[in-house]
């Protein structure tokens, strides 16, 4: 509750915050929060500038596609897409790498030295090349680019986790457990691990804002979710082609990632500001 | 010394060795390379021809050695679509993603290092409060939003620069800020975080309170120490770069390895996305290395670890 405190304390943290918020109860809700069906088409009503106003009165506060679609519907259901890989690909990335962390960290030698060079191979690869070739490979879908980006994030966990165990293997603490014969397994989950957790948390906080863009940049390059299922980086796919007639196609999904990301990079940024602010990514 | 720098060069090739693997496994993923390889209508008699041909049915480890066999002398087979050696398509298109990464990096580098200096010097004023909050703002914002919105502005709406194509400096403005921003923003923040950290230092106090005026220990005392962390960052961007350049290349049809790489996964044409994996994989190790040959005479204490 003092760490919550001290937390929205800084007002960048808990304007991230709330821009959180305001995300997750959007994709939480969005039935019933979204205007229209995000998978209506009316080609009468294509191209629609924002606030246009249709025959029974209803308002397309951003305007409408180039199906007619409503584009406000389609950024609140965009959202849940966005969270969905957010979510699932940083979970696997963050157990992979704690894990992976841990082990490094705490048997250190030739273990070690195997898992840094890994480290140093998954870095050499710009990510989202990659990430097409395999997906290029595997075909898209909502569970191929989860495991893709899940699979191939864990080197920040790792050598964020490795470095903490690296000082808290010497600690007191877990140099008694280990003179009092408590096996490996059980020194790394009930001493080591509890400890590694906070830097841990705000990795995985800062690196969700990644994922995300990682995941509309698939979508914009037409390798992630497949349509007609809203996504963001697809409506921008989308926009692109009518840039010329129709500035509010990609303008407002694109605004969807900024806003978003920033929120979640502030929060990050505060929640490593007041947990531990020793800690640089 | 020299003993650091050979453990470096050798930890790099084990580390080209692991891309190899890699690259070699992009086409093994779904367990039939021949079915990848081959169009969709391929008949089954073709399709076993094909893997005998291609030796599709020895064991993997005997393919591994046959691909890197090839990969060492720059063989990654012939492209499916262009008929060409892939590697020969890949380097007849790196100069133009260098081209767009170099004035990508130029951009980031002019712009950030003064930014992050002013910003840590002048802290808590409002030019501390601009430049951090178009450094939260380039962070957060994706390269291909980015990058479509410059088109809108620049070349549909103002008509002033050209939207796609490689030629004259005009046609290399958009993509290179689309490419260069979060680099800028992520060398801006640093530059910032590393001066106030050097700022706050006992020698810059000794240094001001023997007299010395105040730009010399900004310039000379304070950003010498705080280049340290500039010149890692720099390499590591590297990589963001060649990475962005997939995407930047993609949306200004630039003729890159990045586009190429984009178009070659859509035409399933694999030679060529193994081949240009892993040229831009290979750089970013190559790259690397030189930076830590850099650093050493940077940071002498760097060569007795």
């Amino acid at each position: 509750m003092v760490l919550l405190r001290r937390l929205l304390r800084r007002r960048t943290a808990l304007f991230g915050m709330l821009v959180v918020a305001v995300v997750l109860l959007t994709a939480a809700f969005a039935p019933v929060i979204a205007p229209f069906d995000p998978l209506a088409q009316d080609i009468s009503q294509r191209l629609r500038e924002p606030a246009w106003q249709d025959a029974q009165g209803r308002t397309h506060v951003l305007g409408t596609d180039h199906l007619g679609r409503d584009i406000l519907a389609r950024i609140i259901y965009g959202s849940r897409i966005a969270l969905l890989v957010g979510l699932a690909a940083v979970l696997i990335s963050g157990v992979l790498g704690m894990a992976i962390g841990l082990i490094s960290g705490y048997f250190g030698g030739r273990v070690d030295d195997f898992f840094m060079r890994l480290a140093d191979v998954q870095l050499a690869f710009p990510f989202i090349l990659l990430a097409i070739a395999v997906i290029g490979v595997l075909g898209p879908s909502l569970r191929n680019i989860i495991i893709v980006i899940g699979v191939s994030s864990w080197v920040v966990y790792a050598r964020v986790v490795r470095g903490e165990v690296l000082s808290i293997r010497e600690r007191d603490f877990v140099q008694a457990a280990i003179a009092l014969g408590s096996r490996d397994t059980q020194v790394l989950i009930r001493h080591v691990l509890p400890n590694t957790f906070t830097p841990w948390l705000v990795v995985a906080t800062l690196d969700m804002a990644r994922v995300i863009v990682i995941e509309s940049a698939l979508s914009f390059l037409g390798l992630g979710v497949q349509p007609p299922t809203p996504t963001w980086g697809g409506m921008l796919a989308d926009g692109r082609v009518y840039l010329s007639t129709a500035w509010w196609l990609a303008t407002f999904p694109g605004l969807a990632i900024l806003v978003t990301v920033l929120g979640i990079n502030l929060f990050g940024d505060g929640l490593r500001d007041t947990l531990d602010p020793r800690l640089k990514i | 010394m020299q003993s650091y720098l050979l453990r470096r060069a050798w930890q790099s090739l084990l580390v080209l060795f692991g891309v190899s693997v890699v690259v070699f496994l992009i086409l093994h993923l779904t367990g039939d390379p021949a079915l990848l390889l081959l169009p969709p209508d391929a008949s089954s008699d073709d399709i076993t021809r094909f893997r005998e041909a291609m030796g599709f049915n020895d064991p993997v480890a005997v393919q591994y050695l046959r691909f890197l066999k090839g990969a060492v002398r720059g063989d990654f087979g012939e492209s499916l679509r262009h008929g060409e050696p892939a590697m020969h398509l890949v380097l007849e298109r790196l100069p133009a993603t260098f081209e767009l990464a170099g004035a990508g990096l130029l951009i980031a580098l002019c712009l950030a290092i003064p930014a992050g200096i002013v910003s840590a010097v002048r802290r808590n004023t409002p030019v501390d409060y601009v430049s951090t909050v178009v450094a939260l703002l380039g962070q957060a914002m994706p390269t291909f939003w980015l990058g479509i919105m410059l088109i809108l502005v620049f070349s549909v709406r103002l008509n002033w620069l050209p939207s796609s194509g490689r030629g004259a400096l005009d046609h290399l403005i958009l993509p290179a800020i689309t490419l260069g921003l979060f680099t800028t923003a992520r060398i801006t923040r640093l530059t910032r975080s590393g001066m106030l950290e050097v700022l706050g230092q006992d020698y810059i106090r000794t240094a001001r309170a023997k007299g010395v005026s105040e730009s010399p220990v900004v310039w000379k005392h304070a950003l010498k120490n705080a280049s340290i962390p500039i010149v890692t960052i720099v390499g590591i961007e590297l990589g963001t770069l060649l990475g962005g350049s997939v995407i930047t290349e993609t949306i200004f049809a630039w003729p890159g390895v990045g586009r190429l790489s984009v178009q070659a996964i859509f035409n399933r044409d694999y030679p060529v996305v193994q081949a240009a994996v892993f040229i831009l994989a290979s750089t970013f190790v190559v790259v690397n290395f030189l930076v830590d040959i850099v650093y050493t005479y940077l940071d002498p204490r760097i060569r007795f670890r």
